[in-house]
């Protein structure tokens, strides 16, 4: 049964491959391309499947098993010499067998769906290359064993985000939405690196677990965590907040968030496989694969780890801070992508303050029901032509029933409605958590944001599938995006392309719950090598049902608060002011600004930079153009100069050299008359001269 | 004066009337005959220094004299064959005429 | 200096300066042979009877030959039209003057000269023979390996290249 672990690169190579054929396609063959792409993930996964059952079916003492194959990719420097070489590698671990399983499987499901949604679109086939590519470097990323392959993936992963988002990218702010996005995350990217390389530097390997070697595995970690840099702050913490800031940046964590949104720009198939269940969540795999790394302490101390802190307080502001943002929000997309933000911030809480387990099973829970949520968005925007603003939506419940059910369904399961949907469980879990953290402030945000969540959820639906329909009406004011689609079109169910996965979405987002209760917590003993015990009396302690209590009753108050405010008289009118404006307007332009980050960033970071910029053009010009130009004055005059000597001194000089020569040769030729009895005559003057010579000589001495 | 003196300067004279033929006449065995007498000059010179010089029985200067003669004759062999080949090539023995050493 | 010396002296000069003034060439032949002639009559008056012999036997019978020969296969019997002296003969005679000018202000001047001649020396032919194959037998090989390269040197020369015409 070891065949899946050596054959696990299989997984993310069939989309990759399938990718890679149909960039090759004729862009005519849209047929093609599309069962390329769809018969690749189902490849994906059969094998994800397989993986799966494989980690079931070893399951550990006490620790995860971790099985895998390391491989050099890269040597450089003396052959011989240790710690001078790159390795590659994968690892197959409860970890990355639920990831692949969801990964693969959501990704199946989007596929399908898209068939639907892209179906008049004219680059249909470039749609499913991208999707085939990003759908690989997500695969890879996940079985990554290499902090490097991790990395690679991380990329090529931001790449096709840029690519799909920017997918529409003749509008204009589509294309900006594409560079935003990629900016932004760069920026943690950047981070990312430097904490790869400092880890390299620290550890000679980038393999996370080398049987012993690994840069993950205890020889490692407690050598790291003994080291102190000079801030005072151990070794293992300053590499664990940098690679954390990579995750800010992919997780779209406060204060990277702002890309987020915006990446609604693309379509939504794209929204709902990158932007909501797979990609962004990639941060958080990030955080839970390099957990050991984050949760390095040094022997003999008790507390909690500097990086985990950071997390677990990073999660809390971005849960409540995007909560209170989507409350205010007009755009179907843009409330969901707050959502989404928000619950990021939920995992990163999850994993700061209880570990792997908690965080990862509300990643899983969370992308499922958050794609479900967007593909409902899409169905909704698709059957009403483009349509994205919600007050211009509303009595969409008549039109489109199976859109309305499963919506519904993952509305409940995002605001935690109690028991029967897996948002409820896994929320409830980082709850328990939290409450045992060392500051309770984490806690309070979190109940706070899970208010908010249920609240706005209750706004959308009503306002999209309640009421009467307002299409046709004049937009407010300063609508959020929105297409001009046709007022007069009448909203039709979508066609079953796109229906049945929301169907196998919204069954899963309700049973996925089941996994993971307090009851029989089979996911938690999964994902740490532990056995589950079915417990029954678990439920009915008074620990965990004071919390259930406690969340059960803020989803009723939110769901209350927001059929209060919206349900009870749905809106007329698309101008009629939201009624939340009436009661405080000033709170409510806050928040509907987004708390004014993207103005901020404006005119603190964007000025800076593009002054900044403009002093760097202006060194340029004056400068840096200014001493090139003296430079070249210089050699032009050097050259000038070199010339006249060329031309008067060595040319002139050899030249009348050489005349001279010639001159004399031929003068000194002249001599040369050929008549012997010249010669002689010289002879004879010779002996005379050598004559006196000699008489004088003698005279001399 | 001495009769050294005397031998001297006929040998000198000798000397120069070969010289001044050898550096006049337009024919080349003229110049021949004229460097013949001059030889002759030079070797009148050797047999005198060995007559009245101060240990005639060393004899150096009548071997020299031979030996001058035996290289006298093969230089007038010599000299002969080159004139012979000349005015073969040339048609003349005039040295006027025969130039091609001109630089 | 005796009188008859001093005649044979005499009539050898006049004889060299005739040799090199006729403007027959057979003529000049003969008067240079006259010239070789007092010459050896000197050598025999000094004393030196075996190079004046060996003087008459190599120069009249070789040199004087060879210069008679080649007269008269170039030609050189008949008398040439034109004139017989080179265009730049008087530098050639003031050259000739100042030579002889040098070389008798050093004969006169010379200090050395003054010393009376002793008795005329004797030279065995054998005492000369036995000095040749002795002291002087590396110099007598050499001149006998130059005679002989200097002999098939010239026929070498004149032979009459067939090709060439």
């Amino acid at each position: 049964m070891d065949w899946i672990v050596h054959r696990l690169w299989l997984i993310p190579a069939t989309p990759l491959l399938a990718a890679g054929v149909s960039a090759l396609l004729n862009h005519r063959r849209r047929r093609l391309a599309a069962t390329l792409a769809i018969a690749a993930m189902a490849t994906a996964l059969v094998l994800s499947c397989l993986a799966l059952a494989h980690a079931v079916e070893h399951p550990g003492q006490g620790s995860p098993v971790r099985q895998g194959v390391n491989f050099l990719w890269l040597h450089f420097g003396d052959p011989h010499a240790s710690g001078t070489s790159l390795w590659l590698g994968w690892v197959l671990d409860p970890l990355a067998a639920a990831m692949l399983v969801m990964v693969s499987f959501v990704g199946l499901l989007i596929f399908i769906y898209s068939v639907g949604y892209m179906a008049h679109d004219e680059n249909f086939a470039r749609f499913f290359c991208f999707l085939s590519l990003f759908a690989a470097a997500m695969l890879g990323l996940v079985i990554a064993n290499s902090l490097l392959l991790l990395f690679i993936c991380w990329e090529v992963v931001g790449l096709t985000s840029y690519l799909l988002i920017g997918f529409w990218y003749q509008r204009p702010s589509a294309a900006a939405a594409a560079k935003k996005a990629f900016i932004t995350t760069r920026i943690g990217d950047l981070a990312l690196l430097l904490g790869m390389v400092w880890l390299y530097s620290q550890t000679g390997t980038l393999l996370f677990y080398d049987g012993g070697q690994g840069c993950l595995e205890p020889s490692a970690l407690s050598r790291l965590a003994a080291q102190t840099t000079s801030l005072g702050i151990a070794v293992s913490t300053g590499i664990g907040l940098l690679i954390f800031c990579g995750a800010i940046g992919k997780s779209g964590q406060v204060p990277l968030h702002v890309w987020l949104p915006d990446a609604m720009e693309g379509p939504t198939p794209v929204s709902a496989l990158i932007h909501a269940a797979t990609m962004v969540a990639a941060g958080g795999f990030l955080v839970a694969r390099v957990y050991p790394l984050m949760a390095a302490y040094p022997e003999g101390l008790k507390g909690v780890p500097g990086t985990l802190q950071v997390i677990t307080w990073i999660g809390a502001i971005t849960a409540f801070f995007a909560a209170s943002i989507a409350v205010a929000q007009t755009d179907i997309k843009r409330i969901l992508a707050y959502s989404t933000i928000s619950q990021l911030g939920f995992m990163m809480l999850g994993l700061g303050a209880g570990g792997v387990a908690v965080g990862m099973f509300h990643l899983l829970t969370h992308a499922f029901f958050k794609s479900l949520l967007f593909l409902g968005a899409g169905s909704v925007i698709h059957g009403c032509a483009g349509e994205q603003d919600i007050r211009r939506m509303g009595g969409l419940r008549r039109f489109m029933p199976v859109t309305f059910a499963t919506y519904a369904i993952g509305m409940l399961a995002l605001s935690g409605f109690p028991l029967f949907f897996s948002g409820f469980w896994s929320k409830e879990e980082i709850f328990h958590y939290a409450r045992g953290w060392i500051s309770p402030w984490p806690l309070y945000l979190g109940v706070c944001a899970a208010l908010l969540t249920a609240f706005y959820m209750a706004r959308q639906v009503c306002y999209v599938f309640f009421g009467q329909s307002r299409a046709g009406v004049s937009p407010a004011p300063g609508a959020a995006g929105g297409q001009t689609g046709g007022p007069s079109h009448i909203a039709h169910e979508s066609p079953g392309t796109m229906t049945l996965p929301l169907m196998v979405l919204a069954l899963f987002s309700v049973v996925l719950g089941f996994i993971g209760t307090p009851v029989w917590p089979w996911f938690q003993g999964f994902l740490t090598g532990r056995s589950a015990v079915t417990e029954i009396g678990k439920l009915f302690e008074p620990d965990v049902l004071w919390l259930m209590a406690l969340s059960s009753s803020i989803v009723f108050l939110g769901l209350g608060l927001g059929w209060w405010f919206y349900g009870r008289r749905p809106a007329m009118d698309a101008a009629e002011p939201d009624p939340l404006e009436r009661l405080r307007p000033d709170v409510f332009a806050l928040l509907r600004n987004k708390y004014f980050v993207d103005e901020a960033y404006e005119v603190s970071v964007i000025r800076l930079n593009a002054a900044w910029a403009s002093a760097c053009d202006w060194l340029d010009r004056r400068v840096w153009s200014g001493a090139v130009n003296l430079a070249s004055w210089a050699v032009v005059g050097l050259g000038w100069l070199n010339r006249l000597v060329d031309e008067y001194v060595v040319n002139l000089g050899f030249d009348g050299s050489c005349r001279g020569l010639t001159e004399g040769g031929t003068r000194l030729s002249g001599l040369q008359s050929g008549r012997v009895q010249n010669y002689m005559r010289v002879i004879g003057v010779g002996l005379a001269v050598l004559v006196l010579l000699l008489i004088w000589g003698c005279h001399a001495g | 004066m001495t009769p050294l003196a005397a031998y001297l300067l006929l040998s000198a004279l000798l000397f120069a009337i070969g010289l001044a033929g050898a550096l006049t006449r337009r024919n080349a065995i003229i110049v021949l005959i004229g460097i013949e007498l001059m030889l002759n000059g030079a070797n009148l010179n050797f047999i005198a220094f060995w007559r009245f010089g101060p240990n005639p029985e060393a004899l150096t200067g009548v071997v020299f004299v031979l030996f001058s003669i035996g290289v006298a004759a093969a230089e007038a062999a010599v000299g002969l064959a080159l004139i012979l080949s000349i005015y073969r090539h040339y048609r003349t023995t005039n040295l006027e005429q025969v130039d091609s050493l001109k630089g | 200096m005796t009188a008859p010396i001093a005649i044979i002296a005499v009539l050898t000069l006049a004889a060299a300066v005739t040799a090199m003034s006729l403007r027959n060439l057979v003529h000049c032949a003969l008067m240079f042979m006259a010239a070789l002639a007092g010459v050896a009559a000197l050598y025999l008056g000094l004393g030196a009877q075996f190079v004046g012999f060996a003087q008459v036997l190599i120069y009249f019978g070789a040199v004087a030959i060879l210069i008679v020969f080649a007269i008269l296969l170039t030609r050189g019997t008949e008398p040439p039209r034109e004139p017989i002296l080179s265009k730049a003969w008087i530098t050639g005679i003031a050259i000739a003057v100042v030579v002889f000018g040098v070389l008798s202000a050093m004969v006169l001047s010379s200090k050395a000269l003054t010393r009376e001649p002793g008795p005329t020396p004797q030279l065995p032919v054998h005492q000369l023979g036995a000095q040749l194959m002795t002291k002087y037998v590396l110099p007598l090989e050499v001149i006998g390996l130059l005679l002989t390269a200097a002999l098939i040197g010239a026929v070498v020369i004149a032979m009459h290249d067939e090709e060439g015409g």
